[in-house]
Protein backbone atom coordinates (compact mmCIF):
# COMPACT_ATOMS: atom_id res chain seq x y z
CA UNK A 1 0.00 0.00 0.00
CA UNK A 2 1.29 3.46 -0.71
CA UNK A 3 1.80 6.09 1.93
CA UNK A 4 -1.53 7.83 1.31
CA UNK A 5 -3.50 4.62 1.68
CA UNK A 6 -1.76 3.94 4.96
CA UNK A 7 -2.59 7.47 6.12
CA UNK A 8 -6.22 6.84 5.17
CA UNK A 9 -6.21 3.61 7.16
CA UNK A 10 -4.79 5.41 10.19
CA UNK A 11 -7.37 8.19 9.95
CA UNK A 12 -10.28 5.76 9.62
CA UNK A 13 -8.94 3.74 12.53
CA UNK A 14 -8.69 6.82 14.74
CA UNK A 15 -12.05 8.36 13.84
CA UNK A 16 -15.10 7.41 15.89
CA UNK A 17 -17.42 7.92 12.90
CA UNK A 18 -17.45 7.40 9.14
CA UNK A 19 -15.28 9.87 7.24
CA UNK A 20 -16.43 11.36 3.96
CA UNK A 21 -14.02 11.80 1.04
CA UNK A 22 -14.20 15.60 1.19
CA UNK A 23 -13.33 15.52 4.88
CA UNK A 24 -10.09 13.71 4.14
CA UNK A 25 -8.71 16.75 2.31
CA UNK A 26 -7.31 18.24 5.54
CA UNK A 27 -5.04 15.21 5.95
CA UNK A 28 -2.96 16.04 2.92
CA UNK A 29 -3.18 19.30 1.01
CA UNK A 30 -1.65 17.77 -2.12
CA UNK A 31 -4.22 15.01 -2.52
CA UNK A 32 -7.41 15.50 -4.51
CA UNK A 33 -10.71 13.82 -3.83
CA UNK A 34 -9.92 11.41 -6.64
CA UNK A 35 -6.67 10.47 -4.94
CA UNK A 36 -8.62 9.65 -1.79
CA UNK A 37 -11.15 7.67 -3.78
CA UNK A 38 -8.28 5.63 -5.22
CA UNK A 39 -6.86 5.17 -1.72
CA UNK A 40 -10.25 3.97 -0.45
CA UNK A 41 -10.41 1.49 -3.32
CA UNK A 42 -6.92 0.23 -2.60
CA UNK A 43 -7.58 -0.19 1.11
CA UNK A 44 -10.85 -1.99 0.47
CA UNK A 45 -9.23 -4.37 -2.02
CA UNK A 46 -6.36 -4.91 0.38
CA UNK A 47 -8.70 -5.93 3.19
CA UNK A 48 -10.56 -8.27 0.86
CA UNK A 49 -7.60 -9.83 -0.88
CA UNK A 50 -5.32 -10.32 2.09
CA UNK A 51 -7.89 -11.89 4.36
CA UNK A 52 -8.44 -9.49 7.24
CA UNK A 53 -10.74 -9.45 10.25
CA UNK A 54 -12.05 -6.05 9.23
CA UNK A 55 -13.46 -4.55 6.08
CA UNK A 56 -14.13 -1.11 4.67
CA UNK A 57 -17.81 -0.16 4.69
CA UNK A 58 -19.57 2.79 3.10
CA UNK A 59 -21.86 4.20 5.76
CA UNK A 60 -23.69 7.49 6.28
CA UNK A 61 -21.98 9.20 3.37
CA UNK A 62 -18.48 8.17 4.45
CA UNK A 63 -16.13 5.27 4.97
CA UNK A 64 -15.55 3.25 8.09
CA UNK A 65 -13.52 0.25 9.18
CA UNK A 66 -15.82 -2.42 10.61
CA UNK A 67 -15.29 -5.93 11.88
CA UNK A 68 -16.51 -8.82 9.72
CA UNK A 69 -19.99 -10.11 10.65
CA UNK A 70 -18.66 -13.66 11.08
CA UNK A 71 -16.79 -12.56 14.21
CA UNK A 72 -19.74 -10.70 15.74
CA UNK A 73 -20.83 -13.56 17.97
CA UNK A 74 -17.38 -14.18 19.40
CA UNK A 75 -16.80 -10.50 20.11
CA UNK A 76 -20.24 -10.20 21.65
CA UNK A 77 -19.66 -13.21 23.87
CA UNK A 78 -16.33 -11.87 25.03
CA UNK A 79 -17.95 -8.50 25.76
CA UNK A 80 -14.97 -6.63 24.36
CA UNK A 81 -17.20 -3.99 22.87
CA UNK A 82 -20.60 -2.62 23.78
CA UNK A 83 -23.39 -2.29 21.29
CA UNK A 84 -26.15 0.27 21.63
CA UNK A 85 -29.41 -1.04 23.02
CA UNK A 86 -31.79 -2.20 20.35
CA UNK A 87 -34.59 0.19 19.57
CA UNK A 88 -38.18 -0.61 20.47
CA UNK A 89 -40.83 -1.18 17.84
CA UNK A 90 -42.33 2.21 18.69
CA UNK A 91 -38.97 3.93 18.18
CA UNK A 92 -38.45 2.19 14.85
CA UNK A 93 -41.93 3.26 13.76
CA UNK A 94 -41.16 6.88 14.48
CA UNK A 95 -37.81 6.58 12.70
CA UNK A 96 -39.48 4.98 9.69
CA UNK A 97 -42.05 7.75 9.43
CA UNK A 98 -39.46 10.49 9.80
CA UNK A 99 -37.09 8.81 7.33
CA UNK A 100 -39.75 8.83 4.62
CA UNK A 101 -41.60 12.04 5.39
CA UNK A 102 -38.86 14.36 6.59
CA UNK A 103 -38.97 17.09 7.52
CA UNK A 104 -42.06 16.10 9.47
CA UNK A 105 -43.86 17.39 12.55
CA UNK A 106 -44.97 15.47 15.59
CA UNK A 107 -48.67 15.80 14.73
CA UNK A 108 -48.24 13.96 11.43
CA UNK A 109 -46.20 11.20 13.08
CA UNK A 110 -48.85 10.72 15.74
CA UNK A 111 -51.59 10.79 13.13
CA UNK A 112 -50.00 7.93 11.21
CA UNK A 113 -49.22 5.88 14.30
CA UNK A 114 -52.45 6.57 16.17
CA UNK A 115 -50.53 7.06 19.42
CA UNK A 116 -48.72 9.94 21.03
CA UNK A 117 -44.96 9.83 20.73
CA UNK A 118 -43.45 12.76 22.63
CA UNK A 119 -41.31 10.49 24.80
CA UNK A 120 -40.07 8.43 21.87
CA UNK A 121 -39.18 11.57 19.92
CA UNK A 122 -37.20 12.92 22.85
CA UNK A 123 -35.35 9.62 23.29
CA UNK A 124 -34.46 9.46 19.59
CA UNK A 125 -33.24 13.03 19.75
CA UNK A 126 -31.11 12.25 22.81
CA UNK A 127 -29.61 9.26 21.02
CA UNK A 128 -28.77 11.55 18.13
CA UNK A 129 -30.88 9.65 15.61
CA UNK A 130 -33.25 12.54 14.98
CA UNK A 131 -32.69 16.24 14.95
CA UNK A 132 -34.79 19.36 14.66
CA UNK A 133 -34.82 20.42 11.02
CA UNK A 134 -36.70 23.68 11.42
CA UNK A 135 -40.23 24.83 11.95
CA UNK A 136 -43.31 24.45 9.83
CA UNK A 137 -45.04 27.54 8.48
CA UNK A 138 -48.32 26.07 9.72
CA UNK A 139 -50.37 27.02 12.74
CA UNK A 140 -48.25 27.25 15.87
CA UNK A 141 -45.10 26.77 13.78
CA UNK A 142 -44.54 23.21 15.00
CA UNK A 143 -41.03 21.75 15.16
CA UNK A 144 -40.04 19.55 12.21
CA UNK A 145 -37.78 16.52 12.61
CA UNK A 146 -35.29 14.88 10.27
CA UNK A 147 -32.97 11.90 10.54
CA UNK A 148 -29.24 12.34 11.24
CA UNK A 149 -26.12 10.62 9.83
CA UNK A 150 -26.17 8.54 13.01
CA UNK A 151 -29.46 7.05 11.87
CA UNK A 152 -27.77 5.90 8.66
CA UNK A 153 -24.98 4.44 10.79
CA UNK A 154 -27.52 2.60 12.94
CA UNK A 155 -28.96 0.76 9.97
CA UNK A 156 -25.72 0.66 8.00
CA UNK A 157 -26.85 2.68 5.00
CA UNK A 158 -24.63 4.83 2.82
CA UNK A 159 -27.40 7.32 2.12
CA UNK A 160 -31.14 7.81 2.59
CA UNK A 161 -31.88 6.76 -0.98
CA UNK A 162 -30.73 3.25 -0.04
CA UNK A 163 -33.94 2.82 1.94
CA UNK A 164 -36.46 0.63 0.12
CA UNK A 165 -38.57 2.62 -2.30
CA UNK A 166 -42.21 2.76 -1.28
CA UNK A 167 -43.27 1.24 -4.60
CA UNK A 168 -41.23 -1.84 -3.75
CA UNK A 169 -43.17 -2.46 -0.57
CA UNK A 170 -46.07 -4.85 -0.61
CA UNK A 171 -48.63 -2.18 0.20
CA UNK A 172 -48.76 0.97 -1.84
CA UNK A 173 -49.19 4.16 0.11
CA UNK A 174 -52.11 6.43 -0.67
CA UNK A 175 -54.38 4.47 -2.91
CA UNK A 176 -57.69 6.06 -1.98
CA UNK A 177 -59.21 5.53 -5.43
CA UNK A 178 -58.98 1.81 -4.80
CA UNK A 179 -61.34 2.05 -1.84
CA UNK A 180 -64.37 2.63 -4.08
CA UNK A 181 -66.79 -0.17 -3.31
CA UNK B 1 -35.34 -10.41 22.54
CA UNK B 2 -37.02 -10.36 19.20
CA UNK B 3 -39.04 -7.20 19.31
CA UNK B 4 -39.95 -6.15 15.84
CA UNK B 5 -38.95 -8.79 13.38
CA UNK B 6 -42.06 -10.94 13.64
CA UNK B 7 -45.05 -10.57 11.40
CA UNK B 8 -48.21 -8.92 12.57
CA UNK B 9 -50.10 -12.13 12.32
CA UNK B 10 -47.62 -13.73 14.66
CA UNK B 11 -48.01 -10.90 17.09
CA UNK B 12 -51.63 -11.72 17.74
CA UNK B 13 -51.41 -15.45 17.55
CA UNK B 14 -52.76 -17.33 20.55
CA UNK B 15 -49.78 -19.55 21.01
CA UNK B 16 -48.46 -21.53 18.08
CA UNK B 17 -51.67 -21.54 16.13
CA UNK B 18 -50.53 -18.90 13.72
CA UNK B 19 -46.88 -19.69 13.55
CA UNK B 20 -47.38 -21.78 10.45
CA UNK B 21 -48.39 -18.76 8.43
CA UNK B 22 -51.60 -17.61 6.84
CA UNK B 23 -52.59 -21.15 5.93
CA UNK B 24 -53.67 -21.92 9.46
CA UNK B 25 -55.44 -18.67 10.04
CA UNK B 26 -58.84 -19.77 8.86
CA UNK B 27 -59.95 -21.34 12.10
CA UNK B 28 -62.82 -19.55 13.79
CA UNK B 29 -61.95 -16.91 16.33
CA UNK B 30 -61.87 -18.11 19.86
CA UNK B 31 -62.81 -15.78 22.63
CA UNK B 32 -60.16 -17.07 24.93
CA UNK B 33 -56.53 -17.66 24.36
CA UNK B 34 -55.11 -14.21 23.92
CA UNK B 35 -51.78 -14.60 25.59
CA UNK B 36 -50.22 -11.38 24.42
CA UNK B 37 -48.79 -8.60 26.44
CA UNK B 38 -49.37 -4.89 26.04
CA UNK B 39 -45.95 -4.01 24.69
CA UNK B 40 -46.45 -6.23 21.68
CA UNK B 41 -48.78 -3.63 20.27
CA UNK B 42 -47.43 -0.27 19.41
CA UNK B 43 -50.92 1.20 19.13
CA UNK B 44 -54.56 0.69 18.22
CA UNK B 45 -53.78 0.50 14.49
CA UNK B 46 -51.32 -2.30 15.20
CA UNK B 47 -53.94 -4.23 17.15
CA UNK B 48 -56.57 -3.64 14.47
CA UNK B 49 -54.25 -4.85 11.73
CA UNK B 50 -53.51 -7.91 13.84
CA UNK B 51 -57.23 -8.70 14.09
CA UNK B 52 -57.72 -8.20 10.36
CA UNK B 53 -54.83 -10.54 9.63
CA UNK B 54 -56.05 -13.13 12.07
CA UNK B 55 -59.53 -13.14 10.62
CA UNK B 56 -58.20 -13.14 7.05
CA UNK B 57 -60.40 -10.20 6.28
CA UNK B 58 -60.31 -8.33 3.00
CA UNK B 59 -59.07 -4.92 4.01
CA UNK B 60 -61.17 -3.32 1.26
CA UNK B 61 -64.36 -4.78 2.68
CA UNK B 62 -64.04 -4.88 6.43
CA UNK B 63 -67.06 -6.36 8.24
CA UNK B 64 -67.05 -3.43 10.60
CA UNK B 65 -69.60 -4.74 13.13
CA UNK B 66 -67.62 -7.92 13.65
CA UNK B 67 -64.25 -6.25 13.83
CA UNK B 68 -65.55 -3.56 16.20
CA UNK B 69 -66.81 -6.23 18.59
CA UNK B 70 -63.54 -8.10 18.43
CA UNK B 71 -61.57 -4.92 18.96
CA UNK B 72 -63.57 -4.14 22.10
CA UNK B 73 -63.11 -7.67 23.31
CA UNK B 74 -59.39 -7.59 22.62
CA UNK B 75 -58.72 -4.35 24.43
CA UNK B 76 -60.75 -5.65 27.34
CA UNK B 77 -58.74 -8.87 27.46
CA UNK B 78 -55.48 -7.02 27.10
CA UNK B 79 -56.43 -4.57 29.80
CA UNK B 80 -56.14 -1.73 27.33
CA UNK B 81 -59.66 -0.44 27.77
CA UNK B 82 -58.45 2.46 29.80
CA UNK B 83 -55.86 3.64 27.32
CA UNK B 84 -57.22 6.73 25.60
CA UNK B 85 -55.82 5.87 22.20
CA UNK B 86 -57.46 2.46 22.15
CA UNK B 87 -60.74 3.88 23.39
CA UNK B 88 -60.66 6.50 20.68
CA UNK B 89 -60.26 3.80 18.05
CA UNK B 90 -63.07 1.79 19.64
CA UNK B 91 -65.33 4.85 19.46
CA UNK B 92 -64.34 5.41 15.84
CA UNK B 93 -65.19 1.81 14.94
CA UNK B 94 -68.56 2.05 16.65
CA UNK B 95 -69.32 5.27 14.79
CA UNK B 96 -68.49 3.66 11.48
CA UNK B 97 -70.61 0.69 12.46
CA UNK B 98 -73.53 3.04 13.13
CA UNK B 99 -72.99 4.86 9.86
CA UNK B 100 -73.02 1.58 7.98
CA UNK B 101 -76.41 0.80 9.48
CA UNK B 102 -77.98 4.04 8.27
CA UNK B 103 -80.18 3.57 5.23
CA UNK B 104 -78.54 4.84 2.06
CA UNK B 105 -80.40 7.54 0.26
CA UNK B 106 -81.26 6.50 -3.28
CA UNK B 107 -79.02 7.62 -6.11
CA UNK B 108 -79.17 11.30 -5.32
CA UNK B 109 -75.57 11.53 -4.25
CA UNK B 110 -72.71 9.07 -4.42
CA UNK B 111 -72.41 7.07 -1.22
CA UNK B 112 -69.19 7.64 0.61
CA UNK B 113 -68.02 4.54 2.36
CA UNK B 114 -67.57 5.47 6.06
CA UNK B 115 -64.74 2.91 6.24
CA UNK B 116 -62.75 4.78 3.63
CA UNK B 117 -60.64 6.89 6.02
CA UNK B 118 -59.98 3.93 8.30
CA UNK B 119 -58.75 1.81 5.39
CA UNK B 120 -56.46 4.59 4.24
CA UNK B 121 -54.93 4.88 7.70
CA UNK B 122 -54.56 1.12 8.05
CA UNK B 123 -52.74 0.87 4.73
CA UNK B 124 -50.53 3.80 5.59
CA UNK B 125 -49.69 2.24 8.91
CA UNK B 126 -49.19 -1.17 7.35
CA UNK B 127 -46.58 0.35 5.08
CA UNK B 128 -44.78 1.87 8.04
CA UNK B 129 -44.75 -1.56 9.65
CA UNK B 130 -43.12 -3.02 6.57
CA UNK B 131 -40.46 -0.33 6.70
CA UNK B 132 -39.99 -1.06 10.41
CA UNK B 133 -39.38 -4.72 9.62
CA UNK B 134 -36.85 -3.71 7.00
CA UNK B 135 -35.14 -1.30 9.41
CA UNK B 136 -35.05 -3.92 12.16
CA UNK B 137 -33.27 -6.35 9.85
CA UNK B 138 -30.86 -3.63 8.74
CA UNK B 139 -30.22 -2.66 12.36
CA UNK B 140 -29.54 -6.27 13.31
CA UNK B 141 -27.21 -6.81 10.38
CA UNK B 142 -25.35 -3.60 11.09
CA UNK B 143 -24.99 -4.58 14.76
CA UNK B 144 -22.86 -7.51 13.60
CA UNK B 145 -20.23 -5.08 12.39
CA UNK B 146 -18.35 -3.55 15.24
CA UNK B 147 -16.71 -0.21 14.68
CA UNK B 148 -14.53 1.96 16.75
CA UNK B 149 -16.41 4.49 18.88
CA UNK B 150 -19.74 2.98 18.01
CA UNK B 151 -21.50 4.51 20.98
CA UNK B 152 -21.31 8.28 20.81
CA UNK B 153 -20.21 9.82 24.06
CA UNK B 154 -22.64 12.18 25.68
CA UNK B 155 -21.83 15.84 25.24
CA UNK B 156 -20.15 17.44 28.22
CA UNK B 157 -22.75 19.97 29.18
CA UNK B 158 -22.17 22.72 31.74
CA UNK B 159 -24.42 22.44 34.79
CA UNK B 160 -27.73 24.14 34.17
CA UNK B 161 -28.24 27.54 35.80
CA UNK B 162 -30.37 27.40 38.94
CA UNK B 163 -33.98 27.95 38.10
CA UNK B 164 -36.64 29.33 40.35
CA UNK B 165 -40.27 28.96 39.62
CA UNK B 166 -43.28 30.33 41.39
CA UNK B 167 -43.97 27.11 43.29
CA UNK B 168 -40.51 27.05 44.79
CA UNK B 169 -40.87 30.69 45.76
CA UNK B 170 -44.22 30.03 47.39
CA UNK B 171 -42.77 27.01 49.16
CA UNK B 172 -39.95 29.12 50.54
CA UNK B 173 -42.47 31.64 51.84
CA UNK B 174 -44.45 28.83 53.37
CA UNK B 175 -41.37 27.48 55.12
CA UNK B 176 -40.93 30.82 56.82
CA UNK B 177 -44.60 31.14 57.62
CA UNK B 178 -44.56 27.63 59.06
CA UNK B 179 -42.36 28.97 61.84
CA UNK B 180 -45.36 30.80 63.17
CA UNK B 181 -47.04 28.86 65.96
CA UNK B 182 -50.54 28.87 64.52
CA UNK B 183 -50.96 30.09 61.00
CA UNK B 184 -54.77 29.95 61.09
CA UNK B 185 -56.11 33.44 60.51
CA UNK B 186 -59.79 34.04 60.99
CA UNK B 187 -60.14 37.73 60.52
CA UNK B 188 -58.26 40.08 58.34
CA UNK B 189 -57.57 43.40 59.94
CA UNK B 190 -55.00 46.02 59.28
CA UNK B 191 -52.08 45.90 61.63
CA UNK B 192 -49.34 48.44 61.28
CA UNK B 193 -45.85 47.10 60.73
CA UNK B 194 -43.35 47.97 63.36
CA UNK B 195 -40.50 48.91 61.04
CA UNK B 196 -38.85 51.22 63.56
CA UNK B 197 -38.67 48.48 66.16
CA UNK B 198 -37.30 46.02 63.63
CA UNK B 199 -34.74 48.55 62.40
CA UNK B 200 -33.61 48.97 65.97
CA UNK B 201 -33.22 45.22 66.40
CA UNK B 202 -31.15 45.04 63.23
CA UNK B 203 -28.91 47.88 64.34
CA UNK B 204 -28.48 46.29 67.76
CA UNK B 205 -27.40 43.01 66.20
CA UNK B 206 -25.06 44.77 63.77
CA UNK B 207 -23.46 46.63 66.65
CA UNK B 208 -22.75 43.29 68.27
CA UNK B 209 -21.59 41.38 65.23
CA UNK B 210 -20.37 42.11 61.74
CA UNK B 211 -22.81 39.66 60.20
CA UNK B 212 -25.63 37.34 61.16
CA UNK B 213 -28.32 35.17 59.56
CA UNK B 214 -31.50 37.15 59.05
CA UNK B 215 -33.65 34.67 60.94
CA UNK B 216 -31.92 35.68 64.13
CA UNK B 217 -34.05 38.80 63.94
CA UNK B 218 -37.20 36.84 64.40
CA UNK B 219 -36.86 35.14 67.76
CA UNK B 220 -38.52 31.81 68.42
CA UNK B 221 -42.20 32.52 67.85
CA UNK B 222 -42.45 35.37 65.39
CA UNK B 223 -45.77 36.73 64.19
CA UNK B 224 -46.40 37.62 60.58
CA UNK B 225 -46.06 41.28 61.57
CA UNK B 226 -42.62 40.59 63.04
CA UNK B 227 -41.51 38.82 59.87
CA UNK B 228 -42.77 41.49 57.51
CA UNK B 229 -41.47 44.33 59.67
CA UNK B 230 -38.04 42.72 59.76
CA UNK B 231 -37.98 42.20 56.00
CA UNK B 232 -38.99 45.82 55.31
CA UNK B 233 -36.39 47.07 57.79
CA UNK B 234 -33.67 44.97 56.21
CA UNK B 235 -34.55 46.15 52.71
CA UNK B 236 -34.64 49.79 53.82
CA UNK B 237 -31.26 49.53 55.52
CA UNK B 238 -29.81 47.66 52.56
CA UNK B 239 -30.99 50.41 50.25
CA UNK B 240 -29.16 52.95 52.32
CA UNK B 241 -26.01 50.86 52.19
CA UNK B 242 -25.99 50.44 55.95
CA UNK B 243 -26.02 46.69 55.51
CA UNK B 244 -25.55 44.17 52.74
CA UNK B 245 -27.60 41.06 52.06
CA UNK B 246 -25.96 37.97 50.61
CA UNK B 247 -27.16 34.47 49.90
CA UNK B 248 -24.26 32.01 49.75
CA UNK B 249 -26.23 29.24 48.02
CA UNK B 250 -29.68 28.78 46.59
CA UNK B 251 -32.35 28.14 49.23
CA UNK B 252 -30.15 29.01 52.19
CA UNK B 253 -31.15 31.84 54.53
CA UNK B 254 -29.47 35.07 53.49
CA UNK B 255 -26.86 36.73 55.61
CA UNK B 256 -26.93 40.28 56.88
CA UNK B 257 -23.60 42.11 57.14
CA UNK B 258 -22.42 45.66 57.83
CA UNK B 259 -22.54 47.75 54.69
CA UNK B 260 -20.31 50.54 53.37
CA UNK B 261 -22.23 53.35 55.09
CA UNK B 262 -22.55 51.54 58.40
CA UNK B 263 -21.57 53.66 61.37
CA UNK B 264 -21.53 52.34 64.86
CA UNK B 265 -24.04 54.18 67.00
Amino acid sequence: MDQRTRLLEAALFAAPRPLALDELAVLDADATEDDWRRAVGELRDHYQAEGHGVELAEVAGGWQITTLPIFAEAIERAAFAARPAKLSAAALEVLAIVAYRQPVGRAEIEDIRGVSCGGVLRMLQERGLLDVAGRSEGLGRPILYATTPLFLELVGLAELSDLPRTEELAVALRTPQATEP
Amino acid sequence: MKATGGSLAGALAPGAGMAGGPGTAGEPARDVGFSVSLERYSGPLDLLLGLIRREEIDIWDIPIARIADQFLQAIHLLGLDEAAEYLEMAARLLRIKAQMLLPRRGDEEPWEDPRHELVRRLLEYQQIREIVDWLAVAERRRAECYTRGWIPSLPNLPPPPPELDLTELVEAVERVLAMMPDPVMVRVMPRPLNVEGATQRVMDLLAERESFGWRELLGTRPSIVDILSSLVALLELARGGILTLAQRKAFTPFEVARGPTYQAA
